[in-house]
């Protein structure tokens, strides 16, 4: 057990997947999905894979759970080989599928996760305590006895999420967990995720599109273009290397000229003769608050909103900055 | 015991929720199992008026009305029973085109097993009632010299013919990885398979005695059992002895079932093969 539970959560040593596909009327061309990946994820990381469609995410995943198989290199989950020990890794991981459901599409969800407690051989005492614990800061309560196709996208995910927590794996991996969802609905997986981790230890894997996701959860960033791992570190170090900057907008109360000296924040442009004004800061030198109250101390705000860096963009720069 | 209890567990969770949730729309239920009957006894009703058609007294290919009965109630039981526990396996292309089949990867069962108990299709148990009754009705009305014997094959036929018919859903299920859309041919092998079950054998052409004689042997599902228990001839390419042999055939079928299941289960994986 203690080799187990001790080894890395993911260590993948160049890992490379191709496809053949059709190409013209009887053409077929290799496609190379993930190139040449080497990387290390250590138990208990919390750690956003991002990149453009296309880019090996979803690729990557699959080879980790045991779905794929790697057409070179080698693949560790857990610290065990996923085809081989599909069986035993599926008690060790949860993965969240943004675009497929676990749970029975006819049933109550408390039913899919009765079912879904007998299916990891979870003991009675277990699974109702884990149940009560995902049930409480999941806030599914008010829907459990609902059959899940009639469930609101942002009720479903968390009956998801609950759904691949349910056996306490060591490892949680999110495809796209919050794609469609509400700001409130995001914002409260966010919370949830961060929480689930403290109280167990869980180690997070997610790919998104949202840097929102990757900034409020990810200690670390991988960022993947063609397969290959163009970026490994912090968030902070992504923004510096490529100026990832979110942008603070502001509805003003009376017609403002340009709040051009704000500190740490840049006046992108105004609208409406300065009724509307749009300012780009840098999580690593401020927060949205801070730029908040500078602002506020000029002039009175009506409403705001915040931009997240797109993750197209930050990929764009990423290449852009290395001269490619 | 407490072992096979905790292994079977997962199985049982899923099976007696599907069965619950089928019958709690009442009325559709309700409805599914009468029309699942009326089928049934159709198909009943059609091998009786052919039977009485025919003014020759040997019937046709060496069977009479009786022992046509005793054909279509074998074949009927057993195909209906693999249906209601295994038929459902024919929605896999819907599976592979939703990615529903990644699920399956995320729990520790193997995917054939978790396939084939994902669903259980209670409705069909009017049908397969419509095939125990025909078998009844085909064992008294034959005159069958019965030993302890007969009694043994009968019971291991109901048993391996079941297994054949549901080897037969799952090879179809393995080639579906390859043929994505080729439902349409694989039910022409299933549901030909079973028409053809309820045939004497000893009419077939001889492309057909390749078919469903020798590559899918459902000619050892029913007719053959039944020239074995009633003793007749037989024909030149399938002798009454072989009838004896019948079990052997759910071997042959689940040999090629697991082959052609493991080899497109790589397929989907990408491993090759």
């Amino acid at each position: 057990m203690r080799t187990t539970t001790t080894a890395p959560a993911v260590q993948v040593s160049q890992l490379t997947r191709t496809f053949r596909v059709r190409s013209g009327v009887l053409g077929r061309r290799e496609v190379t999905a993930v190139d040449d990946l080497t990387l290390t994820i250590e138990a208990g990381e919390s750690v956003g894979y991002i990149g453009a469609n296309g880019a090996g995410k979803s690729t990557t995943i699959k080879m980790l759970a045991g779905i794929l198989v790697p057409t070179s290199g080698t693949v560790r989950t857990c610290g065990l080989e996923p085809v081989a020990q599909r069986k035993a890794l599926a008690r060790r991981m949860g993965v969240v599928f943004g675009q497929r459901s676990q749970l029975w599409w006819d049933l109550p969800l408390a039913e899919s996760y009765r079912i879904l407690a007998a299916v990891h051989g979870l003991s009675a005492a277990r699974e109702q305590e884990r149940t009560a614990e995902l049930v409480e800061r999941l806030e599914l309560g008010a829907f459990l006895a609902t059959p899940v196709r009639q469930l609101s996208l942002g009720q479903r995910m968390r009956g998801e999420v609950a759904a691949a927590l349910l056996h306490s794996p060591a490892l949680l991996v999110l495809d796209e967990p919050t794609i469609g969802l509400d700001v409130l609905s995001k914002q409260r997986l966010r919370e949830f995720l961060l929480a689930e981790r403290a109280a167990h230890g869980t180690t997070l894997l997610l790919t998104t599109h949202d840097m929102g996701d990757v900034s409020r959860l990810c200690e670390r960033v991988l960022l993947v273009d063609h397969g290959r791992l163009a970026y490994d570190g912090s968030l902070a170090g992504l923004s510096r290397e490529v100026g990832a900057r979110r942008v603070l907008v502001v509805d003003l109360a009376a017609p403002t000229p340009d709040l051009v000296e704000v500190p740490h924040a840049e006046h992108l442009g105004s609208e409406g003769g300065g009724l509307r004004q749009r300012l780009a800061f840098d999580d690593a030198a401020t927060t949205a608050a801070a730029v908040l109250a500078a602002v506020s101390e000029r002039v009175q705000v009506r409403d705001l909103s915040v931009e997240e860096p797109d993750v197209e963009d930050v990929v764009r720069r990423v290449y852009q900055s290395r001269g490619r | 015991m407490a072992d096979v209890a905790a292994a079977w567990r997962p199985y049982r969770a899923v099976l007696a929720s599907r069965v619950r949730s089928q019958a709690s729309y009442r009325g559709g239920f309700v409805l599914d199992l009468a029309s699942s009957l009326l089928v049934g006894l159709v198909e009943l009703a059609e091998v009786w008026v052919l039977y009485r058609a025919i003014s020759d007294p040997g019937g046709i290919g060496g069977l009479d009305l009786a022992a046509a009965v005793l054909v279509f109630g074998l074949a009927d039981l057993s195909f209906s029973i693999a249906d209601m526990l295994v038929g459902h396996v024919d929605t896999l292309p819907r599976y592979l085109r939703s990615g529903t089949l990644d699920v399956f990867y995320l729990r520790p069962q193997p995917l054939l097993a978790q396939l084939v108990t994902s669903e259980i299709s209670v409705r069909r148990i009017t049908r397969i009632a419509v095939g125990a009754v025909a078998l009844g009705i085909g064992l008294v009305i034959n005159d069958i010299a019965w030993t302890p014997l007969h009694v043994l094959f009968l019971a291991l036929v109901v048993l391996t013919s079941t297994a054949t018919f549901a080897g037969v859903f799952v090879a179809a299920a393995g080639v579906q990885f390859f043929l994505v859309d080729a439902s349409e041919m694989t039910n022409a092998i299933v549901y030909g398979g079973r028409y053809a079950a309820s045939q004497p054998a000893s009419v077939w052409s001889k492309p057909l005695v390749a078919l469903f004689g020798f590559a899918v042997p459902i000619a050892f599902t029913a007719y053959l059992p039944t020239v074995a228990l009633l003793g007749l001839r037989g024909s030149a390419w399938l002798p009454g002895w072989v009838g004896w042999l019948a079990p052997l055939a759910a071997v042959w079928t689940w040999a090629v079932a697991l082959l052609a299941w493991r080899t497109g289960i790589r397929h989907y994986q990408g491993g090759g093969g």
